[in-house]
């Protein structure tokens, strides 16, 4: 059923991959095989975008990407080396922002910088922040609280304090998942002008069919749970810069598109019928009833 | 017609609202504490007329007022006793070094029985020096608790054990050991004060040690895992990452441990009849007089003022610390 992966990337050189990745979760019901034969070749500078329902296991890739998992079976290998614990070369935009609460917009970033020192000077050190902050347009809130900032705002410092890093992967789980349309549109375009200025390698995680579609040169979809594994991926095969007004009635864009949900939506197919549902919630109506 | 004239009624009737909310607001913030406390006092001054004990009818509002100024005025009196004391001391002194040059002058400290206001300082620094040792203690090992599950498992035990011991039970021990332990010729604390402070110490080290390792060990797991992507080392991951998200936490824990310090010490005052506002209450029981009873309520009010003083202390230095200044503390 699953396509064969097309291996695009194996005549370049390896950068990141991921072979026969597989995890088991300890659970008091005996281990819980989330993740099984995960296998995934990415290039230098490719935006990978994972795709797949709730609870299927793409946090669990990136996770185990960023070293903060590790896999039952298979292994990482970045640059030829295996990841087996997380470093700042795989920085991670959590979904969430995990900004430190008690530090401003700039001494979050300071911090990481400061961790990633590469024999900055103190006064290359605050050039280098406010570099990053201006990347994603923070300038004018470096002093605020996260607590003072809007939730867009927030996610922006997320991503600079990601980038101030220099990463080799930037790794991002749903990094706007909790905003609204019209934010979420401008951070997806700020973060296509920052892949196109530095070139880094991204994972990111999306439930978003057309951000996938705009921002990723591939777009690797997930089969369900447990047990999930890579299903197919989609090669987009779209000209850079893309405007995503223009894409709108771009015949490919829209292809893509379509294949991206019809895997979701046919071949992946999760949705309960209304009918289902209501006989689910009849029947723990009469289970907490019986109970009382 | 009729909408245009609603508009401004419903304004209007808002605007009124607000005002009252407001209103009764300011009353609940003012009036409400001091009816309060009134009818308290009433109540007092009503109910101590029909207590008759041995030492005579039960002191009511009036008789503690006046007893406060009395134990003002002997302390002042006391203090110009000692001025005069040690002014007798330093002529004299001068002038036998006058007489002879090679003559050391002895210094004589003045021994008059402390007053209400010295007994009170006694308590207030015994009680700062056992909460600090205490705190030194439980904040450090309460984090180490929070970060490594195997050093709160083998802690947890004797935790669970010695948190419910009343502090009276450790005194005699307590006791016993300073005096054994506490040898010195010239020695710079008294025994009282050290058995008092370490008895302090013992009862403070719990709520502080639970509340720490409750709040480091439900640190959020994601900037936990912030702290793994940055490879912060343990030292900076403490201080940059731990310490500040359990504050809340800790400050918790000291508050309690204060005020538990503050309740044990005047105990073990009363029963070791150590220096401070607990033996001031047992003297003035054992003595016995017609103004004891009253003079005892003005220790009782005092301690529970400076317990007041104390928690609201802690409160400003948390709010001074915390980063989270829009959680309402209390
Ligand atoms: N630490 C864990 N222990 C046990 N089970 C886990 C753990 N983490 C994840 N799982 C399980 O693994 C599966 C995949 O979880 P994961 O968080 O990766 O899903 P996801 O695709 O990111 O979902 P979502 O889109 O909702 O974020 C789920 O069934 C989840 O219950
Ligand atoms: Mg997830």
């Amino acid at each position: 059923m699953t396509k064969p992966i097309q291996n695009k990337t194996s005549g370049q050189q390896r950068h990141l991959e991921l072979s026969d990745v597989g995890i088991d979760f300890p659970t008091a019901k005996g281990p819980f095989c989330a993740l099984k034969n995960v296998n995934l070749k990415i290039s230098k500078g490719e935006f990978i975008s994972l795709i797949g329902h709730s609870g299927c296991g793409k946090s669990t890739v990136l996770n185990i990407v960023a070293g903060l998992y590790q896999a039952t079976t298979g292994g990482v290998i970045l640059d030829n080396a295996e990841v087996n614990e997380p470093g700042p070369e795989r920085a991670v935009v959590f979904q969430n922002h995990s900004l430190l609460p008690w530090l401003s917009v700039y001494k979050n970033v300071e911090l990481a910088v400061k961790q990633t020192r590469n024999g900055r000077s103190r006064a290359e050190m605050k050039a280098w922040v406010e570099h990053n902050l201006a990347l994603v347009h923070m300038t004018h809130a470096a002093d605020k609280l996260p607590s003072e900032l809007s939730g867009g705002m927030k996610q922006r410092v997320g991503i600079a304090r990601a980038l101030s890093m220099q990463p080799k992967v930037l790794l991002m789980d749903e990094p706007f998942g909790a905003l609204d349309a019209l934010t979420r549109a401008h951070l997806q375009d700020s973060v296509m002008e920052i892949h196109a200025s530095l070139g880094n390698t991204v994972i990111m995680i999306t439930h978003d069919v057309d951000e996938a579609v705009l921002l990723s040169n591939r777009i690797v979809m997930m089969t369900n749970g447990p047990a999930a594994t890579i299903g197919e991926i989609l090669d987009v095969d779209l000209e850079r810069p893309r405007n995503r007004l223009a894409m709108t009635d771009n015949l490919k864009y829209n292809q893509y598109r379509h294949a991206v949900l019809t895997f979701l939506y046919e071949k992946q197919n999760k949705i309960q019928t209304v009918s289902r549902v209501k006989a689910d919630i009849a029947q723990s109506k009469k289970k907490s009833s019986s109970a009382a | 017609m009729m909408k245009t004239n609603i508009a401004p009624v419903i304004f209007r009737k808002i605007q009124q609202n607000v005002i009252q909310e407001r209103f009764f607001a300011g009353l609940n913030a003012m009036l409400l504490p001091i009816i309060g406390i009134l009818i308290f006092i009433a109540l007092w001054a009503a109910v101590a007329k029909n207590i008759d004990t041995s030492l005579g009818e039960f002191p009511g509002p009036t008789q503690v007022w006046e007893q406060s100024f009395i134990l003002v005025n002997e302390h002042k009196a006391q203090h110009e006793k000692a001025e005069a004391f040690y002014e007798r001391l330093e002529k004299r002194n001068a002038k036998r070094v006058a007489e002879d040059p090679d003559y050391v002058p002895t210094l004589k400290i003045f021994t008059g029985a402390p007053t209400f206001f010295d007994q009170i300082w006694t308590s207030l620094y015994t009680v700062a020096v056992g909460f600090f040792v205490a705190s030194i203690i439980a904040v450090p090992l309460g984090i180490l608790c929070g970060l490594s599950k195997g050093t709160y498992a083998a802690i947890n035990p004797l935790i669970q054990l010695f948190k419910p011991v009343s502090p009276l039970a450790w005194l005699p021990l307590v006791t016993m050991v300073v005096s054994a332990v506490y040898v010195s010729d010239d020695p710079m604390f008294s025994k009282s004060f050290i058995t008092s402070a370490v008895t302090v110490s013992l009862c403070c080290l719990w709520p502080t040690l639970i509340n720490t390792a409750v709040g480091v060990s439900s640190i959020d797991k994601d900037l936990i895992n912030v702290s793994k992507v940055l490879r912060l080392n343990a030292f900076k991951h403490v201080l940059k990452i731990v310490l500040p998200s359990s504050i809340p936490a800790i400050f918790t824990g000291l508050r309690l441990s204060l005020g538990i310090g503050w309740m044990v010490l005047i105990a073990a005052e009363m029963l070791a009849q150590n220096p401070g506002l607990g033996k001031f209450v047992w003297d003035e029981f054992q003595n016995g007089s017609s103004e004891s009873l009253a003079r005892i309520m003005v220790a009782v009010l005092t301690i529970g003022v400076i317990g007041f003083i104390l928690d609201r202390l802690m409160l400003s230095v948390q709010r001074h610390v915390s980063w989270d200044k829009s959680v309402s503390l209390r």
